[in-house]
């Protein structure tokens, strides 16, 4: 087993996706890690976008929350949460980077709550904060995840960030905008994109010494499998530096 | 106009926007008026058990917590509220202070789950109704326009719109599908800005979060501040008023308003004290000890911050990060 572990290996996974020069709308917790790393290994123009009101901070500290200083630090803009979501419904926002407690093969996060029903939750979750708003209008949704079966289900209990809703055709059918959707699932142990036909969630990539098999065990659906399907590269001895030094030296994450 | 499709949610405050023109016609006075008072007279004159309260911005930025606190103090029953929010949040609702949220997000941020709201919603102590940040802003943004609802492209086709009062129609010019949001007409807000004057002129630094839209959104406004300033300086910079005086009922001095949260430019949060409050608040005896010593163990905010002492301080001022 290599000297990482699963947030690190999450993290650097996703770090890889993001794109230099893009627009990326940054949600609470790994996706703000992710960020950070991509900015100062891979993708130094990344315009980092959060909800309150940051719009291309120099993430030079990790925030803590989607509102506090360090998401306008040396940024470009510090509005506000109005003009920020608006950014994102008229089309400028080309990636979404969000986090969720269950998943189903359409990409539907539930963040809102688990078990009981919603006046008597078993476990109540904090609910949408800016995650419907990032899924409904951001180009490319990218959700990033522990993997575990219990999060991976046929059917969220609660779809409080609409995926694919029920399938082909469905976001255009509800009103939502053309073209935009989940496009990766980041996990502790794979990659997975969305099958163009059908949108359902699709192995494209199996974590460093992740089999197959353990994908499937560990997803509480049946998952179309890509063509090919490769292997991951792990994380390098420079991401897992600057991530530990750089990223959170206060190691509030990892 | 024909709707499609109706979220099953309350809409916990209903509104009339004629009758938010009569008031902010005849109970918002035009003259310059003192209103420089103690945050123990604000809530008193300005809150009413019942009340549809919001504030802004939350638990840990830049937030009203020296109100939060006493709000709490003063016992204030059968609220409303819409939230964001986190710690502020927390104590009300420990309290028992809320009976109703149109909720967006409510957490610990890096820190997870509120276990305050798992207690209030899991025991179905507290109704919630379901929104995301953009349509609870956007609804404050309505009621600022002075216009009955907004259409927008959020929520569309998942549960959250379910589980909210919005209504889903037809675009009239363009046949596609849109979300209504009703406004949002608040009885009492709390703000918490960077300077003010005693008139109520106030400049917030930093993201503006929905100050904005909040401080045009409500009936009754408490702004407090780390400085009061003189009018002369805010003359000197009206491009920086976020809120401008006739909009505000009273103006409170609050240095350290926002402790444990930060306040942008001017001190750190307090991590300490806030990973001590995450790891009391998972139960209820914890919260207990917690609100004993800091909510209900001091009678103003000079107390607490005396509590949480000098030294404490001037190291989250000196820790503070620039420009």
């Amino acid at each position: 087993m290599a000297d990482y572990n699963r947030t690190e290996l999450l993290i650097c996974s996703a770090c890889r996706l993001m794109e230099d020069n893009s627009t990326a709308f940054i949600g609470t917790g790994i996706p703000m890690l992710a960020a950070s790393l991509a900015q100062k290994l891979y993708a130094p123009n990344l315009v980092a976008v959060f909800e309150f009101g940051g719009t291309g901070a120099q993430l030079a500290r990790l925030p803590r929350a989607v509102g506090e200083s360090r998401t306008f630090y040396r940024a470009v803009a510090a509005s506000g949460i109005c003009d920020i979501i608006e950014t994102a419904q008229r089309g400028f926002i080309d990636y979404g980077f969000l986090g969720g407690a269950q998943i189903d093969p359409y990409g539907n996060l539930n963040s809102t709550y688990i078990g009981g029903d919603h006046d008597h939750p078993k476990v109540r979750l904090p609910g949408s904060g800016g995650g419907n708003d990032v899924g409904s209008h951001c180009w490319k949704t990218i959700i990033l995840m522990q993997h575990e079966k219990r999060r991976f289900l046929p059917r969220v209990e609660f779809v409080t960030t609409p995926g694919y809703l029920s399938g082909p055709g469905a976001r255009e059918a509800a009103g939502l905008p053309r073209n935009t959707g989940p496009y990766r699932v980041v996990t502790s142990l794979a990659v997975l994109g969305f099958d163009p036909a059908s949108l359902r969630m699709q192995l494209l990539q199996v974590q460093p010494g992740v089999t197959v098999a353990e994908v499937v065990e560990n997803t509480g659906f049946e998952l179309l499998m890509a063509d090919e399907i490769t292997e991951n590269a792990p994380p390098t001895a420079d991401e897992l530096r600057v991530l530990r030094e750089e990223v959170d030296p206060e190691k509030i994450y990892i | 106009m024909h709707v499609l499709e109706s979220g099953t949610g309350e809409l916990l405050q209903p509104y009339s926007m004629e009758e938010f023109r009569e008031w902010n016609r005849t109970q918002k006075p035009r003259a310059l008026v003192d209103k420089l008072m103690s945050e123990q007279e604000a809530i008193a004159r300005f809150v009413q058990d019942g009340d549809y309260i919001g504030k802004e911005l939350y638990g840990t930025c830049r937030a009203p917590m020296s109100l939060s606190r006493e709000l709490v103090r003063q016992g204030k029953k059968h609220l409303r509220a819409v939230g964001q929010g986190v710690l502020e949040l927390d104590l009300w609702l420990e309290a028992g202070l809320v009976d109703a949220m149109d909720l967006t997000y409510h957490g610990l941020e890096v820190y997870g789950i509120s276990y305050a709201l798992r207690r209030a919603a899991e025991s179905g102590r507290v109704k919630l109704v379901e929104w995301s940040n953009g349509a609870i802003t956007w609804r404050m943004k309505a009621t600022a326009m002075g216009v009955p609802f907004i259409p927008v492209k959020s929520m569309l086709g998942s549960d959250t719109f379910r589980y909210s009062a919005a209504k889903v129609i037809e675009c009239p010019f363009t046949g596609e599908k849109v979300c209504l949001l009703p406004a949002l007409v608040i009885d009492v807000a709390l703000i918490h800005a960077h300077r003010a004057d005693r008139y109520g002129n106030a400049q917030v630094e930093g993201i503006s979060g929905f100050a904005l839209e909040m401080s045009r959104a409500a009936k009754r406004l408490i702004v407090s501040a780390e400085e009061i300033v003189d009018s002369e300086a805010i003359r000197r910079t009206p491009d920086r008023t976020t809120i401008p005086y006739y909009l505000v009922d009273a103006v409170v001095h609050a240095p350290f308003g926002s402790h444990p949260g930060e306040m942008v430019y001017l001190y750190e949060r307090d991590e300490e004290h806030i990973r001590d409050y995450v790891n009391v608040s998972q139960t209820p005896a914890g919260m207990k000890d917690y609100m004993d010593r800091y909510v209900y163990g001091v009678k103003s905010h000079q107390e607490y911050l005396e509590l949480v002492g000098a030294e404490r301080l001037d190291y989250l001022k000196r820790t503070v990060v620039g420009r």
